[in-house]
């Protein structure tokens, strides 16, 4: 095991560490996070949500924002899978459609980073009780 | 490195552990292996997340989804269903006993909602046996801030002014205490952790050891740069293996990263830890038969004055603190002493865990703030009496506290109002009891537990107690008389002024609060010779009514002993000195003609 040596080792030791727990310190409050959403179900699947999931996650892990991804069942958007909910704090969701890895990183890039709309939304069309 | 999408965490607790945890992380570790998940999702095991009741637990981060009573058998469909497509189980989901639904999000449980998790921070968040995950959660960062930028005298005011009192029961100063012993003048001086957790039904300590063992490792280092001690101690008791096998694991890697031993982070601190065994004396919890026990000596308690921070292990200074107080200190430093303060009530700062036990729907674990009423936590995150019976009473402070009842519901918790009410806060056990237990009965089994592991050393102890205990006995027997009750309570308050040490001097507490809140229970078991809960044997009277009787003889030949007579399709009748009202003759008979009262 690596020797921390003095008190700037351990906080760099900390720094390289964190990065492996901050899915769980993140669920403890989502509130105030970015959510996002994928549908993973059979359809989202199949059409490729497992390869967005993934560049979503590496992406936000990467430049440490403040996002967490969660993966979800079936939205009931067959016709535009792979869908994506976006859930800004204080707004309303949006879901984007047809979603793949180079729209997954536009989402990231204009609607997250900058609160700019991109095409492809899908009109809330249910509410939620 | 990879990056998990998803982590499930699995209680390892010894609770959960004991209903097939470990096999639950196997399981699910094959069965993300087969489905070429395992870069995906990461299986850690944890320490206790508190809600024993339904354990095994699993929990799936980042979307908090709460699974109660795993199963190996189960991991296969979490895997399939959730780690890959998204969708919760929902038969495992844990059901809110009130609206009879499934709960998605585990903030949304009632067992949740109130509960502030300082000293449990990082029980059922991190894998206890990586020292990874504790610095990544600001482990040793505490430590770090007092080396660099703290004299002791400085870093003790810091707990002076967090208002930190001690856990183990006696609620003395923290702060205090480490200021005593800083100002000794000694060669040699000792840090002791009591991990000799004894009451009845107690976890609290045990559950942080197996969770965060490396918090108490670094507030027992922040503790020995305070007093100026350079070694320290954890007294735990042998019947305590996974906790032993977790500081054990913690001791190492934190040896092995320079983070004890010499010369600690270049700041020229040294401070080493050791275990220390014991045998599950309960009073051994007591600091002086503690430091006794350590010294190879017999586990009794010695006069004080001396105090340990004035002459303690081998008569060098030594300061004792319990788990629990140690876990609050790291979180003091890195939070201010004025948010910790800001926490709880007048005279009691900070949060208490709890272990919730007997007649409660959530059996478990909690940490809630001091001032929280019993009531919140009976019938909020305990979730009520168990099969909708009414509460009746609760012991705190295990055989060294009292019972509260249902005029106590609404009284905050905290040291200095248990011990108005006759309790004391005790190390945190909470034994709920509903209307089907006899006051006579729990004051006689708390009795009883003292005379065992009274240590004998002093008089009024070792001879008190076991006259109290008989008289207890006599009553449940049916044999107690009018004076007996004066009696009792001359003797408690004798016991309580006279004994030595701690231990004889609470002992008597069950007896004095049952016998002020429960009088009554008393007299109908003196003079009516009646157990009003039904739970004394020997004053319950099996009878039969001969205008039911049919003279089957169902009855008769089901009595062991042939206590009940009658001639065939006569009336039967029941030899009351024969009886021993096992109750077997009620179950066969078919026209209700057998009565108890």
């Amino acid at each position: 095991m690596e020797k921390i040596k003095s008190l700037d080792d351990l906080r760099k030791k900390r720094q390289e560490l964190e990065s492996q727990l901050r899915l769980r310190e993140k669920s403890n409050a989502p509130e105030s996070l970015v959510q996002i959403k994928v549908a993973m179900a059979t359809c989202g699947i199949a059409a490729g949500a497992r390869a967005v999931m993934n560049t979503l996650i590496e992406r936000t892990a990467a430049e440490a924002l403040p996002v967490i991804v969660t993966q979800t069942g079936c939205m009931g958007y067959c016709h535009s899978e792979p869908t994506v909910e976006v859930h800004l704090p204080g707004k309303e969701a949006v879901v984007f459609g047809r979603v793949d890895a180079r729209k997954a990183i536009d989402i990231i890039e204009k609607y997250i980073k900058r609160g700019e709309l991109l095409d492809g939304i899908i009109p809330q069309n249910y509410e939620r009780i | 490195m990879a990056i998990y999408k998803i982590h499930l965490l699995v209680c390892g607790g010894t609770g959960c552990r004991a209903s097939e945890s470990a096999a639950v992380v196997e399981s699910l570790r094959a069965s993300l292996t087969a489905a070429g998940l395992s870069d995906e999702a990461q299986v850690v095991a944890t320490g206790c997340f508190g809600f024993c009741e339904q354990g095994p637990i699993v929990k799936v981060m980042p979307d908090n989804t709460f699974y109660t009573g795993v199963t190996p058998a189960d991991a296969a469909e979490i895997v399939a269903e959730h780690v890959l497509k998204g969708r919760q189980v929902a038969r495992l989901l844990y059901t809110d006993p009130q609206h009879k639904t499934p709960v998605s999000d585990a903030k949304q449980m009632g067992f949740y909602r109130k509960q502030l998790r300082v000293a449990l921070r990082n029980c059922g968040f991190i894998d206890p046996e990586n020292i990874d995950e504790y610095i990544a959660r600001d482990g040793y960062a505490a430590l770090a801030t007092v080396l660099s930028d703290y004299s002791p005298r400085a870093a003790i005011d810091v707990v002076k002014r967090s208002g930190l009192r001690g856990r183990g029961g006696g609620g003395f100063p923290t702060g205090l205490k480490w200021e005593i012993a800083c100002g000794r003048q000694a060669d040699r001086k000792y840090v002791v952790c009591n991990a000799d957790e004894g009451d009845p039904g107690a976890f609290m300590d045990r559950s942080i050891l197996e969770g965060d063992p490396h918090s108490i490792l670094e507030a027992m280092m922040i503790c020995g740069y305070c007093i100026g001690a350079d070694r320290g101690l954890i007294y735990i008791r042998a019947e305590y293996p996974l906790a032993i096998h977790r500081l054990e694991v913690a001791i190492g890697q934190a040896r092995a990263c320079g983070l004890l031993g010499a010369d600690i982070m270049g700041t020229g601190f040294d401070f080493d830890i050791e275990l220390r065994y014991g045998a599950g004396a309960f009073v051994c919890g007591e600091e002086t038969a503690l430091i006794r026990s350590m010294e190879g000596r017999r586990g009794e308690p010695t006069v004080k004055p001396p105090y340990p921070a004035e002459s303690g292990y081998r008569g060098q200074p030594t300061n004792v603190n319990n788990v629990e107080t140690f876990a609050n200190i790291p979180v003091i430093f890195l939070k201010g002493a004025d948010w910790f303060a800001g926490i709880g009530s007048e005279r009691s700062k900070g949060t208490k865990v709890f272990a919730l036990a007997g007649k409660i729907n959530n059996v478990g674990l909690i940490e809630v703030p001091m001032g929280i009423t019993l009531r919140e936590v009976i019938f909020e995150i305990g979730g009520g009496i168990k099969d909708g019976k009414r509460f009746k009473a609760v012991q705190t402070g295990g055989p060294s506290g009292g019972c509260l009842t249902e005029k106590h519901l609404d009284t905050p918790i905290d040291f200095d109002t248990l011990l108005a009410a006759g309790s004391m806060m005790g190390s945190g056990g909470m034994i709920v009891m509903d209307e089907d237990d006899c006051m006579v009965s729990i004051a006689k089994f708390y009795l009883e537990f003292t005379v065992d592991e009274s240590c004998g050393k002093c008089a009024p102890c070792r001879i008190g107690n076991k006259r109290l205990y008989e008289v207890l006995r006599k009553i449940t027997l049916g044999h107690g008389t009018a004076d007996d009750l004066e009696y009792m309570r001359n003797l408690s308050t004798v016991i309580k002024d006279t004994a030595l040490c701690g231990l004889g001097q609470t002992s008597p507490n069950p007896v004095l609060s049952t016998l002020d809140n429960f009088r009554s229970e008393y007299e109908a078991h003196i003079f009516d010779h009646k157990c009003p809960a039904g739970q004394c044997k020997a004053l319950k009277h099996y009878f039969i009514l001969p205008e039911k009787c049919t003279g089957c003889t169902a009855c008769a030949r089901s009595c062991a002993v042939n206590a009940i007579v009658g001639e065939r399709r006569q009336a039967h009748s029941i030899i009351q000195n024969k009886c021993i009202r096992c109750g077997a003759c009620i179950e066969k008979c078919k026209f209700e003609a057998i009565q108890v009262n």
